[in-house]
């Protein structure tokens, strides 16, 4: 099978019942997607494919074949990070870590769905084009990204300020 | 390039909000975790739990599954590799087991969910496809798992943590009770809890050698690990090796249970390295939480509030024969001045997993009822409850006399109310509405105690390029460790926080204490100070006689500026670099253990807080939503205010889905979990955490390593009693039954649709 992750091209034998998740962790060594349930409860194995976000858990992996899939390794790395990972940093989202991969993709994907005007639960004005970004919308849209650390005040603050402040030119993207 | 972190450059960077140092590594997903490391030949496990709670295993059919293609080896209790019990936690010194049961050595069932049977497979997914088609027929026995019907056979442990279980003082409290002016006496339950780190259990087990041992296990008792696996095992200690750099977090839970030796003996069995991950729902059957509880609490108290009787009673529901029985009564011990007490522990001995650590046990739960229950003894005063508790502050220690180390509850609470705005509350109830909504603001004393573990160690190396490298075996479960001890040694050293830096997480580095007790940081700290005193001595030798330090003693010399020099004198001195090229050395190097914790000792020792909320309650849906909350609290010192914030903040969160949303049902006739999920376990989402605004008193502890105190278990106590106490300002009704669920909500509030409170006002 053939998949396109990161930009890079790869090509596996696999068990038609492996699911993404564990293709990206067990098999590529893509370790940066995290297993916290494999029930589609938690978020930590949140990926980006075309841009959207989805639980890598709850994928097969033979579907995505030759769709563009993103992981945390390829937003940034430890030595060129996306800003969204520095609002991390600096904005303490995150303790022991194993959920922030998961969350920080789930904002980038975020990102997308206000720019699309996509609505959420607790968005006020169903009518208008665009979203406003407010501390609650951002809350809601990342309900589904436990973190049992309890970081959530960081990342709400982290996430709200990438949204407000989109960078000139995204870093590594 | 990250931007650097300014704080890297700087010297003295104890009490500044520095970014945490291991954060590039996080937030790019390459910080390794105990379930990524990838031996050749690694094999992948998956467990069959038991269905009955009790009985014995009379046969394993497991043709199915050894068939399936893949499949290396099943293991079961005829064929494990023999090992010996673990010897048990606190008990024993070297024991780490919270349940000191044989693994996989008979067939007895102990409990529903206990592992009967483990695959080992080239994959994942074939071990867990084959672990599903291991059939196991039982002879089943009656167990027991009513703690409600069993409450009359509760039994008193024979100590909790090594303190007493029973504590009378000052004369017969039930007795000042009956006489008392005002009275509160209720009941208050709280649930089985789970910690659920989002991180699964895992470890990777290799054996290098027939009796040589590596494990990649996620772990906050990394040397306890080591000397209970070399007893169960019988290896010596220096043929272990366990590595455990990150934890995705462990709450009391990431520790040595049945799991540990699962991994290990199936990598024997296999004769490859295996890696086990526990499902979810293994987390839940294999790892036990909290235990749950039924406490009695009485207040007697005079017309101006002053307590001549307080009485904290009750049990828990434990495993037979296990240790931990949730110190729910610690609190009460030291919080009040009380003319008289009574506290009293029992213990409801079950089939089930056995209870473990679970961030600030029995502190939490038991804070739950002793400050609701002051809440309505407020009300009943018609007294202000920060002012109730003021009243009856204590001047030493109210159990044991001892004078305390530093204790300034009172200025917390007094700065809290003032940020909180605390005084613009209504106390009389069901006042404050915004149309369905019914508001309310509550209060609640945090406490966890002081502790310091002995024995930790820490090695400190200073090379002749002005860099310095600290050891110790400590662990990273999202504390900050790695960052706040690097500030910590690095001011000690005199040296930039870039040219310092802290290694951990691996038993081949000097032992240290486990990370539980909020001890962590104190006990770290205490060994680095101690290494640091025999540097100086060793540099001062190293100088000699050529050395414009010549003839100075160690106590007449300090180390700043990156360097060795005389007190007092800013020009007497060399650096670090001077020191080592003329010795002709690349490096000097020292190892101590921490002076013991004599300060336990000495003086009652306490970390406090006081925790304000503000909760909105829907009258329709009976909903309770926390609007606001302020955490001030009081302990010790802080190293860095970020990091430190961030575990406030942590606990309060867990405290929140504690009084409100988390509870692990537990089905009476069976002994099996019923919700172990995620989907089922309702941790706090995003939406359900508001800002939350923590401020501290910084006031260093006098008698404490660096004036710390740890901080990573207060924040869960006094939440619930506070959201309670806000949730009875908003309604006036009081829920003494933990979680706090729309159903309980609903039942003690609700009248018929339109007869209630008007909806709007
Ligand atoms: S691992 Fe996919 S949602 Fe939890
Ligand atoms: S940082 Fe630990 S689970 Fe979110």
């Amino acid at each position: 099978m053939h998949f396109a992750i990161n930009g890079r091209s790869y090509d596996v034998e696999l068990d038609i019942r492996t699911s993404l998740l564990d293709l990206l962790r067990d098999r590529l060594g893509l370790t940066g997607t995290k297993k916290g349930c494999d029930q589609g409860a938690c978020g930590a194995c949140t990926v980006l494919v075309h841009g959207e976000r989805i639980l890598s858990c709850l994928a097969l992996a033979v579907q995505y074949q030759r769709r563009e899939i993103m992981t945390i390794e390829g937003l940034g790395t430890p030595n060129a990070l996306h800003p969204l990972q520095q609002g991390f940093i600096a904005h303490d989202g995150f303790q022991c870590g194993y959920c922030t991969p998961g969350q920080i993709l789930s904002a980038v994907g975020l990102a997308r769905e206000l720019q699309n005007g996509v609505p959420s639960a607790v968005t006020a004005n169903l009518t208008d084009d665009a979203v406003e970004v407010t501390a609650d919308e951002v809350r809601e849209r990342m309900s589904g990204n436990l973190c049992r650390c309890g970081a959530h005040n960081g990342i709400v603050e982290a996430v709200l300020e990438y949204l407000r402040e989109p960078p000139e030119t995204g870093a590594a993207r | 390039m990250t931007p650097a972190n300014p704080a890297m450059r700087r010297f003295g960077t104890i009490g500044q909000p520095v970014s945490r140092l291991d954060g590039p590594l996080k937030v790019a997903g390459a910080a390794r975790f105990a379930a990524e490391v990838r031996p050749e030949r690694l094999a992948y496990a998956a467990i069959v739990p038991a269905a009955v709670a009790k009985g014995h295993v009379i046969a394993i059919d497991a043709a199915d599954a050894r068939a399936t293609r893949g499949v290396i080896a099943i293991m079961t209790h005829e064929n494990a590799p023999r090992m010996g019990r673990p010897p048990r936690f606190i008990e024993d010194p070297d024991g780490t087991a919270f349940d000191s049961s044989p693994v996989m050595q008979d067939n007895r069932v102990r409990w529903n969910g206990q592992a009967v049977a483990v695959v080992i497979a080239e994959n994942q997914d074939i071990a867990e496809h084959a672990a599903s088609l291991v059939r196991v027929s039982y002879s089943p026995e009656a167990a027991k798992l009513s703690f409600q019907a069993l409450l009359l056979s509760a039994r008193r442990p024979a100590s909790i943590l090594g303190q007493p279980t029973e504590v009378n003082a000052g004369g017969d409290a039930e007795q000042a009770l009956a006489s008392a002016r005002f009275t509160v006496d209720e009941i208050y339950t709280t649930p089985r809890y789970n910690h659920n780190a989002i991180e699964l259990h895992a470890l990777t087990a290799v054996w290098e050698a027939e009796d040589r041992l590596t494990l990649h296990d996620s772990t906050q008792m990394l040397a306890l690990t080591v000397s209970t696996l070399a007893r169960v095992l019988d290896l010596p200690k220096d043929h272990i090796r366990v590595l455990s750099p990150f934890v995705g977090g462990g709450f009391g839970g990431k520790g040595f249970f049945s799991h540990t030796l699962l991994a290990i003996a199936a990598a024997k069995l296999a004769g490859r390295p295996v890696r086990l991950v526990l499902s979810r729902e293994g987390v839940f059957r294999l790892i036990g939480g909290r235990a749950n509880s039924r406490q009695r609490v009485a207040l007697g108290a005079r017309s101006d509030g002053t307590l001549t009787a307080l009485i904290h009673t009750g049990a828990t529901g434990v495993m037979t024969g296990t240790i931990f029985p949730e110190q729910f009564t610690f609190p009460a011990r030291h919080l009040y001045a009380a003319d008289s007490l009574h506290l009293d522990q029992a213990i409801v001995e079950l089939d089930i997993p056995a209870n473990i650590a679970m961030r600030a046990p029995g502190e939490s739960i038991g804070s739950f009822a002793l400050e609701s229950a002051l809440d309505e003894l407020a009300a009943k005063l018609d007294l202000d409850p920060v002012e109730l508790r003021r009243r009856n502050e204590p001047q030493k220690d109210p159990t044991d006399g001892r004078a305390f180390s530093t204790r300034n509850i009172v200025e917390a609470y007094r700065r809290g109310a003032e940020r909180f705005g605390w005084s613009n509350r209504n106390p009389a109830p069901g006042t404050q509405r915004d149309g369905e909504w019914s508001i309310g603001q509550g209060v609640a004393t945090a406490y966890y105690p002081y502790y310091r573990f002995p024995g930790s160690a820490a090695r400190i190396r200073i090379t002749a390029d002005g860099r310095a490298v600290v050891q110790a075996a400590a662990h990273e479960m999202g504390m900050g460790t790695a960052t706040v001890q690097s500030q910590h040694a690095a001011q000690l050293l005199g040296l930039p926080l870039d040219r310092v830096t802290f290694e951990y997480g691996d038993t081949a580095l000097p032992p240290s204490a486990l990370a539980g007790g909020s001890t962590q940081t104190a006990s770290i700290a205490g060994a680095v100070i101690a290494a640091h005193e025999r540097l100086v001595e060793e540099l001062l030798r190293l100088a000699g006689n050529d050395s414009p330090l010549a003839g100075a003693g160690p106590k007449e010399v300090e180390t700043r500026n990156g360097g060795l020099f005389r007190k007092g004198d800013q020009e007497i001195g060399e650096s670090y670099e001077t020191i080592l090229r003329r010795a002709g050395r690349d490096h000097a190097e020292c190892e101590a253990v921490g002076t013991p914790p004599a300060e336990m000792m000495n003086y009652s020792m306490l970390s406090l807080g006081a925790q304000f909320c503000e909760v909105r309650v829907n009258d329709i849906t009976g909903e309770v939503r926390v609007a606001r909350w302020l955490g001030s609290f009081d302990t010790g010192r802080i190293l860095n205010p970020k990091t430190a914030a961030s575990q406030f903040r942590g606990g309060i969160i867990m405290g929140i889905g504690m009084a409100l949303t988390e509870e692990t049902l537990f089905d009476e006739r069976s002994g099996r979990i019923m919700n172990p999920s995620l989907a089922e376990y309702h941790l706090p989402v995003h939406l359900d955490v508001p800002q939350i605004d923590v401020i501290w008193t910084d006031i260093p502890d006098p008698q404490s390593p660096a004036g710390v105190h740890g901080i990573g278990e207060i924040g869960i106590t006094g939440c619930a009693g506070a959201i309670a106490n806000a949730i009875y300002n908003a309604t006036g009704t009081r829920i003494r039954e933990l979680p706090i669920t729309p159903d309980k909500v609903l039942a003690f509030t609700s009248q018929p649709y339109g007869q209630s409170r008007p909806l709007s006002s």
